[in-house]
């Protein structure tokens, strides 16, 4: 849908309106899927009368009522209709009768039906890639080729993930709503958990050539903001945001010219995206202020708050970095999380301190084939100068890791303790 | 991408008159539309230019201060939104569900802000320097 200025404008007001009318739909079929088709056809029939007539005053409102009115015929239309199906029609029906003004219901608090929307996406009987898919899909207005593109594969794949999702979701009953009580918590932490997927996905390939990863940061960043606006008494929820902020205030420092990932404590601090940090601090903030028993976004949020308010690497503060990790560890026990607790005990106290811990899980499973548990423990052996400890754990890690790149940097510090 | 989207002054604004409480309160709706959106980074509104100031540079270095207020009034700026959109038609879209900002005629205009890839060729030959110096220092304190 790209080309001729017309298609660019149906194409934004499509991204712009296209979330707000699904959610719409689905709370009056209570299928997303069916309201994702209907929504559909009426872009088609934008797509084929706009070009004619003109982008309406009020696009939104156009699509809503071209939705209903196809809603009706098809649902009719269909032979094999069964009640359910009559009762949609007739309530759409209904709604056109007693409501002529579409702009209302437009204006109406939409918010509900957003978030609905979104916990039904990342509801828990999908798969975990489906979640993430069909988010893009419905409240991103991402098409399948976009999505295809942003998660490197292809493109069929990725419209059958979608399909079997939205069966899936019809199959299994899944009631358009937002969970309440105990369910609420758990549901929130999929919701949280397929945003910062994306996010992950596109920070992750920020060097990449292809424009559409690094762009998914952004629709994570937006999907964030648009759930801290829906649910704004959720901590993790701001956590969640105010560590992706923080994250990509790094990105313009994160890559070399040539593409070359440059580590934290290399980077240059003044092409860090100030505006990203500090609606990250004030997103962080918010998080602190609704709740004092800090969950895990917010944990790691605040771990990337003290790098943000660092002017230069020596300046960290690590032992509040090494706190918060260890906060971290009794909110989400991980081998990775206290291995990285390690490192900053060693820089907040020195590297005797940092390698105590990380002897502590030398028997870690998850440890054991991790090259960069046995680098960071050869790094602290060479501080410490216990030079043949040091050169056996650099080889060690040299013989793990598949990168060429970083074996050779490894076999070169394994070297050098001669 | 980010666009700066620029309200122009006008004789009113210029002249410090309020907005009407309806104006307000239809601004504050569309403000709403873009934060739940999210879309919207910061927005700000200015005083009129009788309350600021400008720096002149002159090719010598010399710096010389001019006080407000300002003549060509449709030159100036009122207020400022800056909001992160996937193109410049969906800014468009935007911008054609905001309020009209002031009663009777006025302009908003759109600029694309520079990113940093934007800077990427003039950035490189210094940034490649500085960072293999960085390197250098990096490795010199591995070995020390």
């Amino acid at each position: 849908m790209t080309g001729d200025p017309i298609a660019r404008t149906i194409e934004a007001v499509w991204r712009i309106e296209s979330a707000r009318l699904i959610a719409i739909l689905a709370r009056r079929t209570r299928d997303v899927g069916l309201a994702e088709d209907l929504a559909q056809d009426a872009l088609v029939a934008a797509m084929e009368q706009w070009p004619r007539s003109g982008v309406p005053d009020r696009p939104g409102a156009w699509l809503l009522a071209t939705a209903r009115r196809r809603a009706v015929d098809a649902l009719r239309r269909d032979k094999a209709f069964d009640r359910r199906r009559e009762e949609i029609a007739a309530r759409f029906e209904e709604e056109a009768r007693t409501e002529p003004d579409v702009d209302a219901a437009l204006d109406d608090e939409v918010g509900d039906d957003l978030l609905r929307l979104i916990f039904t996406a990342c509801h828990p009987v999908l798969s975990f890639e489906s979640r993430a898919a069909l988010t893009l899909r419905l409240l991103g207005g991402l098409t399948t080729d976009e999505i295809a593109r942003a998660f490197l594969v292809s493109e069929p794949t990725i419209a059958q993930r979608i399909v079997r999702a939205k069966r899936t979701l019809v199959e299994k009953q899944v009631e358009f709503e937002v969970p309440r009580g105990e369910e609420l918590s758990e549901r929130l932490a999929s919701v949280l958990g397929v945003i910062y997927l994306i996010f992950n996905e596109g920070y992750a390939a920020t060097a990449g050539d292809d424009w559409m990863r690094p762009s998914l940061c952004e629709e994570a960043l937006r999907l964030g903001r648009i759930l801290a606006g829906l649910a704004p008494a959720e901590p993790e929820v701001h956590g969640l945001l105010a560590l992706m902020e923080l994250t990509a205030s790094r990105t313009p420092a994160r890559t070399a010219p040539d593409g070359e990932p440059i580590l934290l404590a290399d980077q240059d601090r003044s092409r860090w995206d100030r505006l990203l940090i500090g609606r990250g601090l004030a997103a962080l903030a918010r998080a602190h202020a609704l709740s004092a028993e800090p969950g895990s976004y917010q944990l790691q949020a605040a771990i990337a708050a003290c790098h943000a308010r660092a002017a230069t690497a020596e300046a960290t503060d690590w032992s509040e970095i090494a706190r918060l990790y260890g906060e971290l560890t009794r909110v989400t026990p991980s081998a990775v999380i206290e291995l990285n607790r390690a490192m900053a005990v060693a820089m907040a106290t020195g590297p005797a301190d940092g390698l105590e811990i990380l002897n502590a899980l030398a028997e870690e499973p998850a440890l054991q084939g991790y090259s960069y548990y046995h680098a960071a423990r050869a790094d602290l052996l060479a501080k410490l100068d216990r030079r043949a400890e040091a050169r056996a754990a650099f080889d060690r890690a040299a013989a793990l890791t598949r990168n060429v790149r970083e074996r050779d940097w490894l076999l070169r510090r394994s070297a050098e303790c001669g | 991408m980010r666009v700066m989207v620029i309200v122009k002054a006008t004789k009113d604004s210029e002249a410090g008159l309020m907005p009407s409480e309806k104006l307000i309160s239809d601004m504050d709706a569309f403000n709403q539309e873009l934060a739940k959106a999210g879309v919207l980074l910061i927005g700000e509104g200015l005083h009129p230019s009788s309350r600021g100031a400008r720096m002149k540079f002159s090719a010598d270095g010399k710096r010389t201060v001019v006080d407000g207020p300002f003549a060509e009034t449709k030159e100036l700026i009122a207020g400022f939104w800056l909001w992160q959109v996937k193109s410049m038609e969906e800014a468009m879209e935007w911008l054609r569900r905001c309020p009209c900002p002031f009663d009777g005629e006025s302009e908003v205009e759109i600029r694309c802000v520079y990113e940093p890839e934007d800077f990427g060729e003039a950035f490189t030959p210094e940034l490649r320097e500085r960072e293999a110096k960085r390197r250098q220092e990096l490795e010199d304190r591995a070995r020390s």
